[in-house]
Parts: structure tokens; sequence; C-alpha cells
């Protein structure tokens, strides 16, 4: 079909052009893309510059008051250290515990399929449920009324371990990390496990022939491979993070100690009645995560031209 | 591949937050003041609420039946949205509203609550609805005149609930050597030492960040007395006062006696903590004691008195701190005429009296059956009709507080959790009222 004109149809009065039936092909998403991402970006960036505080006041423009004014909101300061803390904890975490684990697989174990889909299989739940199981698991009751973790290091005489979790005022969202690391570690193990695998054998064959130890090998010739996996894995975790809200909805509701952007972002619209505000958040989380993906689209644009 | 996999998913995730940030978007103008007069399409009527629950949707089931009894023309149609005390229904009713799809009637907590919907004119008054049924004498002088907004009323209250009830576990109370429930702050204060000190159990059981708002408005009650209670909700007052300064002190030494796992769960946890004997006390409205008497598996089938007691919240008796489930006319309603009748049935002797008993509060008129409420349910009753009695709007569950100071609120008490410093709770309240002059 793609060899010469006989699969296009000509049309009366001409020959169609090649581009046409591909274009057609792809015009209805463009279109639901163009209107519901790229039409609704715009449409929340003017209400973000909107002086619409309430359902009521036209929309006007305040020449991006919101975006300052909201420093000063009290509960804007905690969301943006909350969503912080938690990426930081939450990327690390998941990027280490997931490589260890296909580490671990790479070098060969019994029931490999096993236990790949024994890790993998938090990420079919959902984090609201998780966030149901975790709520009682991580729950910082003093000793005589202990249950989940805590009553577990109680019993097992650790009770040094017991912990206020994800109610400790300082580090509480580092606690809440915990449920969305056990939640993506399997994937992020899954990734580098293709990444080690892609590995070539004869790669390390020629390491090991050149007298280099098998710590050698993984520092020289393995990991450097496996740098793309890690860039994939950050964005990915790094977006899903910054944009958490079900979980901690979950676990903790709307309350100020795991308080985060896109919990804020629902309280402003649908609790304050604050059109504005929430928009203003929205447009400071996409610039977060455009922040981390627009850098990685360039990069991946040009590894691919240069292969 | 990966990557633009990737970045589809990205843009489709903000596509999703974005839409939440832009639901509020078609304005809706103001008008006419309709008033609630007569007349308009009676074929039908769409009556939205959260009545979902265990004995509330069955309360709303008997309103329904006599509403049929009453208009058998006219075809119901219950458009009720469970989940969460409402925030479900509420973001439904947001969205239909703005797209000027209203139902024919909507529940709504009576009070300031309903603001945002009277300045947005999405609903009308109903000064004439009131004038043409009689309802100005039927139902407390005290009530209407803490509903009225600039000189007019917009809803129909249904029921009434009490916030300001403490809850007691009496073993514990005797372990303590406390002759029974305190009766102001002071000797409330005295009394959680004593049971820290004497049992060991938790003084005052709380849950999530809510119920502190909870308690914050019963110790504000509580130390200040209804009147400057009313009046911190009126414009000019004065927060930074030192009375209220005193009040919040309260507030924080009463704090250090509550549970320290309170975050993890709700209100319901924190009552139950009473009657499973973990906890001496709970301040919680009075929705509990349904929760605390019917049998499982939507109540905990305990007796009153020998499992648990209540009793006003300290220095609150006399006060009957309000909250009222109440129905609305929006503007624009595609069955005006079946809208009235259902506020007809709302604010009837019968209505009233056929929903309340069921869903466990009591009614807002003045002239309901009493021998229908029994137990807890007849001291409200007696409470809420007894000569003398104050009102108090609970600002928390929507009389005094419209969304915003409401949510502003919150987020001081959320903050003050975890930083316990009173007078940064004072400044962010001060700071509250001054931004939601209302």
């Amino acid at each position: 079909m793609a060899r010469g004109n006989a699969g296009v149809r000509r049309l009366p009065g001409g020959r169609a052009p090649r581009w046409l039936p591909g274009l057609l092909l792809v015009a209805p998403s463009i279109l639901a893309i163009g209107l519901f991402v790229y039409g609704l970006i715009f449409w929340n960036l003017r209400v973000a510059v909107s002086g619409r505080h309430d359902e009521v006041t036209p929309y006007g423009f305040d020449r991006g008051r919101n975006f300052v004014d909201l420093w000063d909101d009290p509960s804007w300061p905690p969301a943006v250290r909350h969503a912080l803390l938690f990426t930081v904890v939450f990327v690390g975490g998941a990027l280490l515990l997931g490589a260890l684990l296909a580490f671990l697989m790479e070098k060969g174990i019994a029931a490999e399929a096993g236990f790949r889909a024994v890790y993998l299989f938090p990420m079919a739940i959902s984090f609201i449920a998780a966030g149901v199981v975790w709520r009682w698991l991580m729950n910082p009751a003093p000793p005589e009324r202990a249950v989940g973790l805590n009553q577990l290091f109680g019993d097992l005489g650790l009770d040094a371990l017991a912990n206020d979790w994800w109610q400790n005022p300082t580090w509480g969202m580092a606690a809440m990390a915990i449920p969305a690391i056990w939640q993506m570690s399997g994937y992020v193990m899954a990734l580098y496990l293709a990444g080690f695998r892609g590995v070539p054998d004869e790669l390390r064959e020629a390491a090991r022939v050149d007298g280099a130890s098998e710590w050698q090998v993984y520092r020289y010739v393995v990991f450097p491979q496996l740098r793309p996996v890690t860039l994939s894995a950050l964005i990915i975790l790094g977006h899903i993070s910054l944009k958490v809200f079900d979980l901690i909805m979950a676990i903790a509701g709307k309350q100020i100690i795991t308080y985060v952007p896109a919990i804020a972002t629902y309280v402003e619209v649908f609790d304050r009645h604050d059109p504005a505000n929430g928009a203003t958040i929205a447009t400071y989380l996409l610039l977060a995560v455009a922040l981390l993906v627009i850098p990685y689209l360039v990069w991946s644009v040009r590894a691919e031209r240069v292969r | 591949m990966l990557g633009r996999a990737t970045g589809r998913r990205a843009v489709a995730a903000v596509a999703a937050v974005l839409l939440g940030g832009t639901l509020g978007l078609a304005a809706c103008g103001g008008g006419d003041d309709g008033g609630g007069k007569g007349g308009g399409d009676a074929s039908r009527v769409e009556v939205f609420s959260w009545w979902t629950g265990p004995g509330e949707a069955d309360g709303l089931a008997a309103m329904i039946e006599e509403f049929k009894r009453r208009n058998p023309g006219t075809q119901v149609v219950n458009a009720a949205i469970a989940g969460g005390s409402g925030t479900q229904a509420q973001a439904v009713l947001a969205s239909r509203l703005q797209n000027r799809k209203p139902p024919d009637s909507f529940q709504g907590h009576a009070g300031a609550e309903l603001l945002d919907y009277i300045k947005a004119g999405q609903i009308e008054p109903l000064d004439s609805f009131y004038d043409e049924n009689n309802l100005r004498s039927t139902y407390p002088q005290q009530l209407l005149q803490q509903i009225t907004y600039q000189g007019r009323i917009y809803s129909v209250p249904v029921n009434i609930h009490r916030s300001n009830i403490l809850w007691y576990n009496p073993g514990i109370l005797k372990d303590a050597g406390l002759s029974g429930p305190p009766k102001t702050i002071a000797e409330f204060k005295t009394a959680l030492k004593t049971v820290k000190d004497r049992t060991g159990k938790v003084p005052l059981s709380l849950g999530a960040q809510w119920t502190a708002d909870h308690l914050l408005e019963n110790v504000l009650l509580g130390v200040l007395g209804a009147d400057a209670y009313n009046a911190l909700w009126k414009p000019g007052a004065d927060w930074s006062s030192p009375t209220v300064t005193a009040a919040l002190n309260d507030f924080a030494e009463i704090m250090k006696y509550t549970t320290a796992e309170a975050a993890s769960t709700d209100w319901q946890g924190a009552s139950k903590a009473v009657v499973d004997g973990k906890a001496a006390f709970n301040i919680m409205g009075d929705w509990a004691y349904g929760y605390y008497v019917n049998p499982a598996p939507n109540g905990l089938g305990k007796k009153v008195d020998t499992d648990f007691g209540y009793a006003p919240a300290p220095g609150t008796d006399g006060t009957y701190m309000w909250l009222s489930d109440s129905f609305t006319l929006p503007k624009g309603a595609p069955h005006r005429g079946g809208a009235l009748a259902w506020l007809k049935v709302a604010a009837s002797k019968e209505g009233q009296d056929l929903f309340n008993p069921k869903k466990g509060s009591i009614p807002a008129r003045k002239d309901a059956d009493r021998s229908l409420y029994k137990g807890y349910l007849e001291y409200a009753f007696n409470e809420w009709n007894k000569p003398g009695v104050k009102l108090a709007g609970s600002f928390w569950h929507g009389v005094y507080a419209s969304k915003k100071w409401h949510t502003d609120i919150d987020t001081a008490v959320g903050l003050f959790l975890q930083s316990k410093d009173v007078g940064k709770l004072q400044s962010a309240l001060v700071n509250a009222a001054k931004n939601n002059a209302q």
C-alpha cells in the first residue's frame, strides 16, 4: 500500500496529498486534546489571573496578584513544604528500593516471576483503597491503645520503633511517603529490571575478561547504561508525587497537617468557593510538573533523533 | 515512546486538576425579588439532599409520602446523593447551579452557609412564603433572627440538631471520683486533669481536625456566654479582645487532654471511645446519640445512663447551640409550583413530626407533637422549647460563618494543632473575621 499510489483513493480533480489520511486519522484526538487539555489549561490561566474570588464577581484582570497573595495565605507555605518533603522522600525511596529489588532479581533468584508479581501487585491497588489500610497501619496511638504497625512493633518488643507516623508535625509527610513507596517501588523495579536485561551480556563478559571485579562491572558497565531508566522513573514518580491527592485524602482527609497543593485546590474551589485561588494553585502545580516534564521531553526527543 | 506516554499522562493529569479549578465559571446574574410567591409548574418536584444514611433516608421517605398524600398530581424525584456529610452532594449541586440546571429544592444548612448561594443570586428569598403560610410565629423568634440575612429569609428549617452536648462515661467518672459531669469550663479543666491523673484514660476524646473546630465553638460559647458568642459573628466584632484570648487559652489547655491519635479518626471513633471505656468525655453534636443507641450495623447498641451519659457542654447550660437542615427555593427552579408545595410540607407540623423521630433530631417548629420524641430527643425537645432558652448558631455547622470564613477558621485551628501557639491562633481568627465580614 505504501508503495505507489494504488492504495490512496483519487479525489476528483487531483491526487489526495499523502499527509491527508494521516491527518484525518489524528484530527479527532488533536481536537479533543486541544479543547479539553490545552483549552482548559488556558481557561485555568485565565481564571488564575482574574479577581474571581467567589462565584459572582466578574472575572476582570488583576495582573497576577493572586500568585503573590497566595504566599500570604497561612495554609499555602505548609502545603508547599509538605509537597517538597513528600516528593524527596517518595521519589528517593521508591528509586532506591526499586533499584535494589531489581538488582537482587537480576542476580538470579528462585521463583523470580513470583517475586516480580508480588512486588508489582501493590501498583494494581488504587491509592484510595491502600490509603484506608495505611490509615489504620500508621496510627500513632500510645501503647495501651496501639493498633497497626505500632502494635506490631510493641508485640515484637521493638517499642523504640513505634512513632507518630504522619502525625508528627515536622516529619509527618515523610511517613506519608511510605505507602506511596510501597505502592510504586514495584513499578520502578520493573523499569530497572528491563534496564538491567537490556545490558548485553557481551559487555559484561568483555569487562570480566579485562579483569574487572563484579562490583566494577556494575559500577562502570551496567549502572551507566541505566541512566535513561533512572531519568524516566524520576519523571514519572516526580509528577505523581507533586500532584498527590487521593492517597492523602484517604489517609488524612483535608487536615492542615498533611495539606498539599492538590488538596488546597480542592478546598479552595469546593469548600471556600474561591475559583481564582484554586486556579492559581493549579497553575503553580502545572508549572512545577512542567519544570520536570519539559526538560525530559526535550531530552528524549533529542535522544530519538540521534538514534 | 516512554517519553511521549509520560508527557501525555502528565498533561492529562494536569488537565484533571485544572478541571477542578475551572468549575466555578458561569456567572449567575442577580435579578428579580421573587420572595417565594406562589405559582408555577407543579407537575413534578425534584428534591436534592444528602439524606441517604440510615434514619435520615427513612425520614425523607416519610416526608415524601406526606407530600404525595397532599399533592397526588405531583411526581416526586428524590435526588439524594450519598457521601461524607454532604460534601459530594454540595460539589454536584455547585455545578448544577452554575450550569443553571438547579433542582427544584435543595437541602442546605440554615444560615450563613447559604450566603454563597444568596450572593450568587442562586436562591430566592422566602419572605412571602413565610407570610402566606403564617410561619413567622411557628418558628422561634431567635431562630428566624439568626437565619435572616439583610432582612430576608432564604430557607425553611426542617430539623434542629444540638452542637453543645458533652458525652461522658459514667464508670470512668466514678473511678476518677467525680460526682457528675462538669458544669463550667473551670470545672471541666479540673475534671480532665483528675481523669488523667487517677485513671490513665483519655480525658477528652477527639477526632480529625474538624472535631477540634467543633470543640472550639463549644469552648467559645462556654467561656463567653451566648450573647458575646453571638456577637462574634456580627460585622465589626472584636476577636482580639482579652475575653477571646481567655477562651482560646482555655481551648489550648483543654486540647492538652485530648487523644494523641486524634487525626486518625473521625467523630465516630472519638464518640465510640467514650462508650468503649477508653475516654471519659467527648464533645460532639447530638447525632452521636443515634450512633450510640441504634442497633448494629448502624449504631453501637449502647444504653443511656449505664454506657454513657450526656449533659450540656460545660458552661453552656441554658443555651441551645443549634444547627439545622433546611430547604431552599433555587432561582429558576424548573417546577416552581412543585418546589413551593415541597417547602410547605417541609415547614409543616406533620412533615417535621414524620421526619425528625426517624432522623434523630427535633422539629424546628414550636408546636410539634412532644409525645413522639423519646429518650434524648425528649430532653432536646424540652430544652429547645424551654421558656428563656438562649439560641446560639453553630459556626462550624453552617449557621454563622460563610464557607470562606468557615474554611479560614478551620485552617487556623489546623495550624494551631501543630504550633499550639494561642497568639497565632487568635491573630488568625482576627484576620479570618476581618477578611470575611459578611
